[in-house]
């Protein structure tokens, strides 16, 4: 079986957002980013199932500027056997990057594609749906457990009631909760032995996928801010205030 | 132009958050269709019916519908999506499931999670776990949206007499199968639409320590919340999970017990009325947010907020 994992490059979750003045977009310049959380469960989850001996090779791929690299270096780091970087630049809407993950997964029949839940930084939980739906294949997403049977795999999904399993065949696409696993650390031999591996160079263009977007960003402004609380000294007074102040009980 | 909704019901009834996204496609427009997939679901297609500011409801009966399988649903959505505009459905792990798919076959760039409509085309919407809203406005001829439904009030659900109609189904997708729901049963209120929540965090300590939470919950007939850490830890279910990734809860009151604040978890609560947040760390980001801020032992608070409340004539339900 092989995987194909999809990672993606984002503000690191640490950082505290900064809204440009000017209402274009969000501060990026000079700020720490990193590989969105759940893709590293998903990179994780691929390594894993190959140590398990159900998976032959695990592919990471990225779609982004020249910088998204990394995150498949990181990717390959932490067990990934090579890399493919599909270079395309500005905002990348999910029906792009999907568009351009269907081409891949057409030239390397991966088994399963595996990706987060949801990326960080535009909070869309689109790409893993989008491309399960452009290949026509079943879809696990919100994945808190995988199971690995012969020619299907036992999801168990992250909903709202609580947890639901499905049973789908390969090839499949699952996009990965943050509960999945415990994503490891690379080690530094192993972050050395990751820039000898290989990593090909695609691009959106060769691949004849339009990125442009379809969304007008109009603009990106501040959330309106709370204004400031109180400290209270005591649980007795807090419930006063709660009772007849903010009359909410 | 005509809006369809996607209902999100158990096939016995909607559910309640269906009606929030009522609201917010009838603010794209009035013509409101409802679209009730499932199987022996005619409960729920007479409560849509009933809805007034529903103008058609379509049902779809089969057995192969009964567990809401996206990849069953999709080709259903996209045959009867034809004289449509917008496509809407709620931003639940239903709707966030179901609508790119959907999106992808009709080749549009769907727009998730919008709080507010500002026009038939241009929507506010959150990123970044809310730290900025971005207005967007979709070019695509067909838009696929989803709504956060704590952001739309609930449509008034009875007076209406909307027509049903039957649909025709599509094939079944039989690459994937519905094995079982482990579904947490609670007479609790849901936390998506509780009047009051309460939630603990990593300062629990213990899946045990909850109780001093349940039993608070249990007074003020509050839902039960909880952070990320204390899901992760074990100590409880992650169907209470509030945040970025889990539910966003808009209640009149959210009581944070022994949680730091992490931005994740306060892009699920931060709308909140009225915030009050138990810490022993002064410092903790979560009082940042909190109207009402007592930095104490939550295993001393908890039992004596308990007893002020006990001692209180009256408590709002």
């Amino acid at each position: 079986m092989k995987i194909l994992v999809a990672v993606k490059r984002v503000i690191d979750y640490n950082v505290q957002i900064r809204v440009k003045e000017d209402g274009s977009g969000v501060v990026t310049d000079n700020v720490k980013m990193s590989t969105n959380p759940p893709d590293d469960n998903a990179v994780e989850e691929a390594v894993k199932i190959k140590e398990a001996g159900k998976a032959t090779e695990v592919v990471a791929i990225t779609v982004g500027e020249e910088k998204a690299q990394e995150t498949v270096r990181k990717a390959l780091a932490v067990g990934a056997d090579r890399g493919i970087h599909v270079k395309a630049e500005g905002i990348l809407e999910p029906l792009a990057v999907s568009k351009i993950l269907q081409k891949v997964v057409e030239k390397e029949k991966p088994d399963l594609v595996f990706m987060g839940k949801q990326a960080i930084d535009d909070d869309c939980n689109q790409t893993g749906q989008m491309l399960a739906a452009l290949l026509n294949w079943p879809q696990a997403t919100f994945a808190s457990k995988i199971d690995v049977k012969d020619k299907s795999l036992e999801v168990t999904r992250e909903v709202d009631e609580g947890l639901e399993t499905i049973s789908v065949n390969v090839p499949a696409i699952v996009t990965c909760d943050l509960r999945l696993n415990e994503p490891r650390y690379a080690s530094l031999p192993n972050i050395m032995k990751a820039k000898k591996k290989p990593l090909e160079q695609l691009s959106a263009t060769d691949l004849g996928i339009d990125t442009k977007p379809r969304i007008e960003q109009i603009k990106v402004e501040e959330p309106p801010k709370r204004k400031a609380g109180i400290k209270v000294g005591s649980v007795s007074e807090l419930v006063q205030k709660l009772k007849n102040e903010a009359k909410v009980i | 132009m005509s809006v369809l909704l996607i209902a999100e019901h158990n096939n016995k009834e909607l559910k309640p958050f269906t009606l929030n996204a009522i609201t917010a496609a009838s603010q794209i427009d009035q013509d409101l269709h409802v679209l009730v997939i499932g199987h022996n679901a005619d409960n729920a297609a007479k409560a849509a019916s009933s809805v007034p500011l529903v103008k058609k409801v379509i049902q779809i009966d089969n057995s192969i519908y009964e567990n809401y399988l996206a990849e069953n649903f999709t080709p259903v959505i996209i045959k009867h999506a034809e004289n449509y505009s917008h496509i809407i459905c709620s931003a639940n792990t239903f709707g966030k499931n179901l609508m790119p798919r959907i999106a992808a076959l009709m080749d549009c760039s769907q727009i998730s999670d919008i709080i507010k409509v500002i026009s038939p085309d241009t929507f506010l919407r959150p990123i970044y776990a809310g730290n900025a809203f971005a207005t967007v406005k979709s070019n695509d001829k067909k838009k696929c949206v989803t709504i956060r439904p704590t952001s739309f009030d609930a449509a008034p659900s009875d007076g209406g007499t909307a027509e049903i109609i039957k649909g025709d189904g599509a094939d079944e997708f039989t690459l994937t199968k519905f094995v079982k729901k482990e579904e947490i049963k609670s007479d609790r209120p849901e936390l998506g639409t509780a009047r009051i929540v309460i939630s603990g965090g990593r300062g629990m300590q213990s899946g045990d320590n909850f109780k001093l939470i349940t039993a608070i919950a249990d007074k003020l007939n509050a839902a039960i919340g909880a952070s990320r850490a204390a899901v992760d830890a074990g100590y409880i279910t992650n169907d209470h999970q509030v945040g970025q990734t889990g539910k966003v809860v808009v209640p009149d009151l959210y009581i944070a017990v022994g949680i730091s604040g992490a931005i994740q978890h306060l892009a699920g609560m931060k709308e909140s009325k009225v915030i009050v947040a138990i810490n022993k760390d002064g410092e903790a980001p979560i009082f940042s947010v909190a109207d009402y801020g007592l930095e104490a032992d939550l295993f001393e608070a908890l039992p004596q907020f308990l007893e002020e409340l006990n001692k209180l004539n009256t408590i709002q339900k």
